[in-house]
């Protein structure tokens, strides 16, 4: 188990103290696949290098199966952070070294004979399902081979937690895919706790049981995965779930009238909105653009609506939107007519 | 008729070739030699020297203390800042003290040697810091101490970029070499400032300038097939 307790922590910098993280409190179970999710700048990177001392904290402590970490001298330090391994977004393997050496270097450091340590990196690279690849260098390799790699070394001594750096961020959506689905794997078949630092919420939804959702160095919102999304509390919660709210623009070029639909945690995927529009008003609405996604049955996202007619058809839509039972619909009306606003 | 002029008529050519045959083979080896010597003993030195200087740096895997750095930066840029003819004389007392002369071949490889390792030092300083801080991060996340991250990531990363400016190393100290060769040292440099200079056999000047040619371009064309050849990041 690890917790995390009032872990604060600052930079000096030329401007002066800058605090990335402010009394984070969290506790890790064993055998958790947790999500600790933000947008670049909230702190994540430095939050897991807290968890392996990489980054001392200034403040707080990380308690580890009772150890207090910041506790440790050099030597525990090191002996630790073998059992507390690391997976990064840019692999980071040695790129001079073939695939079974960067496999067999975190065992050679600590002095596991040679033949043994080589025997261990294949069986890890059995695992990764690339053992053609043990004397390829990293060069020759796809980047989600390289990941696959990475994280046959990040295993080989064994360790208890994984912690994942944006491990899939610099992948295409497919291979991100396959290198969840391996370390979902991992996590049953070995029993390890893993830790996902990232940006991207569908990478929480697909292998994270907990989440932490940090914003400017503090935490959110925190619980389980499907709780924390199915009724997010905070605005960074929201921004995350449906980040195509955020960008969503208005053509401002096109002429015609439009109304937005921001669905908030609506049951709307049964709803035949549009249609029952159009035979009870009479309004055919066309969609421009949407964007929505499901999260526990619930609706989240928008839905952009050409309305045609005149200012009062448009009138009638929103009123009719707005009084849509069992919905809860923002509706947003923007004009975009030369004519001017009516 | 100048000198120039005369130094091309078909009989000074004729006794140019007649020198070149005679004093070019040893002087050649006197030249490799010496070059190879004083390189091979300027990375010994330098070498640690670099790795010293990066690891130690107040963001280096393994801090010293800012005194110590400060006078071991001072001690480099003042050995590089000494003109290579001045630094020769400089150093008499020491080649002596070596070789137990401070005239002919063997004992210019000492001041070479002394000319040559703070330059190589800021090379392997320059190699070394050119190794991707995330690979460095990634080796303490596993729990590396500074001296394993020096020998078994920082140095074999940067193989390469080692080679490569360790034939800068040895086209340079070959340049210094030909400077030697003006007080004593022996060599190809030894025989233009001698014969081809001091006795107006311009014709003598020259061949030992194209032989000093031909010679830097063996050194670097194998230093530069080396580098690339050891490079794992190229595909091939």
């Amino acid at each position: 188990m690890i917790e995390l307790r009032n872990l604060s922590k600052s930079f000096m910098t030329s401007k002066g103290s800058v605090d990335a993280l402010r009394q984070i409190n969290l506790t890790i179970r064993d055998g958790d696949i947790y999500g600790i999710i933000g947008m670049s700048g909230a702190g994540k990177s430095t939050l897991v290098r807290c968890i392996n001392m990489l980054e001392k904290p200034s403040e707080g402590s990380v308690i580890m199966d009772g150890r207090d970490l910041s506790t440790l001298d050099e030597k525990e330090l090191r002996s630790m952070r073998r059992q507390v391994t690391m997976i990064f977004q840019g692999f980071n393997l040695l790129m001079q070294k073939t695939c079974l050496d960067n496999v067999m270097l975190p065992l050679r450091l600590s002095h596991v004979p040679r033949e043994e340590a080589r025997a261990r990196a294949m069986e890890m690279l059995q695992m990764v399902e690339l053992p053609d690849k043990a004397k390829s260098y990293p060069a020759q390799l796809s980047g989600g081979q390289q990941q696959r790699v990475a994280i046959a070394r990040a295993l080989s001594t064994n360790p208890s937690v994984l912690l994942c750096d944006e491990a899939t961020s610099a992948l295409d959506p497919r291979t991100t895919h396959q290198i969840l689905e391996l370390i979902r794997d991992i996590h049953t078949r070995m029993g390890i706790t893993v830790i996902v630092i990232t940006h991207q919420m569908s990478v929480v939804q697909e292998i994270c049981n907990r989440v932490a959702i940090l914003e400017h160095g503090t935490v959110m919102e925190e619980g389980e995965v499907s709780e924390v999304f199915s009724n997010p509390r905070s605005d960074a919660t929201r921004a995350l779930v449906y980040p195509e709210i955020a960008s969503a623009i208005f053509n401002e070029e096109d002429d015609g009238q439009r109304v937005r639909l921001i669905f908030n945690g609506a049951p709307a995927a049964r709803m035949p909105l549009i249609a029952s529009m159009a035979i009870d008003c009479g309004i055919l609405a066309s969609i421009q653009s949407a964007s929505t996604r499901s999260v526990g049955g619930m609706t989240y996202g928008y839905m952009t609506l050409e309305i045609p007619g005149g200012p009062d058809d448009l009138a009638r839509a929103v009123n009719y939107l707005r009084k849509t039972p069992q919905i809860s619909v923002q509706a947003d009306v923007h004009y975009s007519m030369k004519e001017g606003q009516a | 008729m100048n000198q120039f002029q005369r130094a091309f008529t078909s009989e000074s050519l004729a006794e140019a070739w007649e020198i070149f045959l005679q004093d070019f083979p040893l002087a050649l080896w006197d030249t490799v030699y010496v070059t190879v010597l004083s390189t091979f003993f300027a990375i010994v030195i330098g070498l640690p020297l670099g790795m010293f200087l990066v690891a130690g740096d107040e963001k280096g895997i393994r801090p010293m203390p800012r005194l110590l750095m400060r006078i071991l930066n001072m001690v480099i840029n003042f050995l590089r800042s000494v003109p290579f003819l001045i630094l020769i004389v400089m150093v008499i007392p020491l080649t002596r003290l070596i070789v137990g002369t401070s005239v002919g071949t063997t004992a210019s490889i000492v001041p070479l040697v002394i000319a040559a390792f703070p330059f190589v030092a800021r090379l392997v300083e320059t190699s070394l810091r050119e190794v991707n801080p995330n690979i460095i991060e990634t080796a303490q996340s596993m729990g590396a101490t500074p001296i394993q991250i020096l020998l078994r990531v920082m140095l074999p990363e940067s193989v390469p970029s080692l080679v490569s400016n360790f034939t800068l190393a040895i086209t340079t100290i070959l340049g210094y070499t030909a400077m030697s060769g003006a007080i004593g040292g022996g060599g190809i440099g030894k025989i233009a400032i001698m014969v081809g200079y001091n006795r107006y056999k311009y014709a003598v000047l020259y061949l030992a300038v194209i032989v000093l040619v031909i010679l830097v371009q063996i050194f670097q064309n194998t230093g530069s097939w080396l580098s690339r050849k050891l490079d794992k990041r190229l595909k091939h």
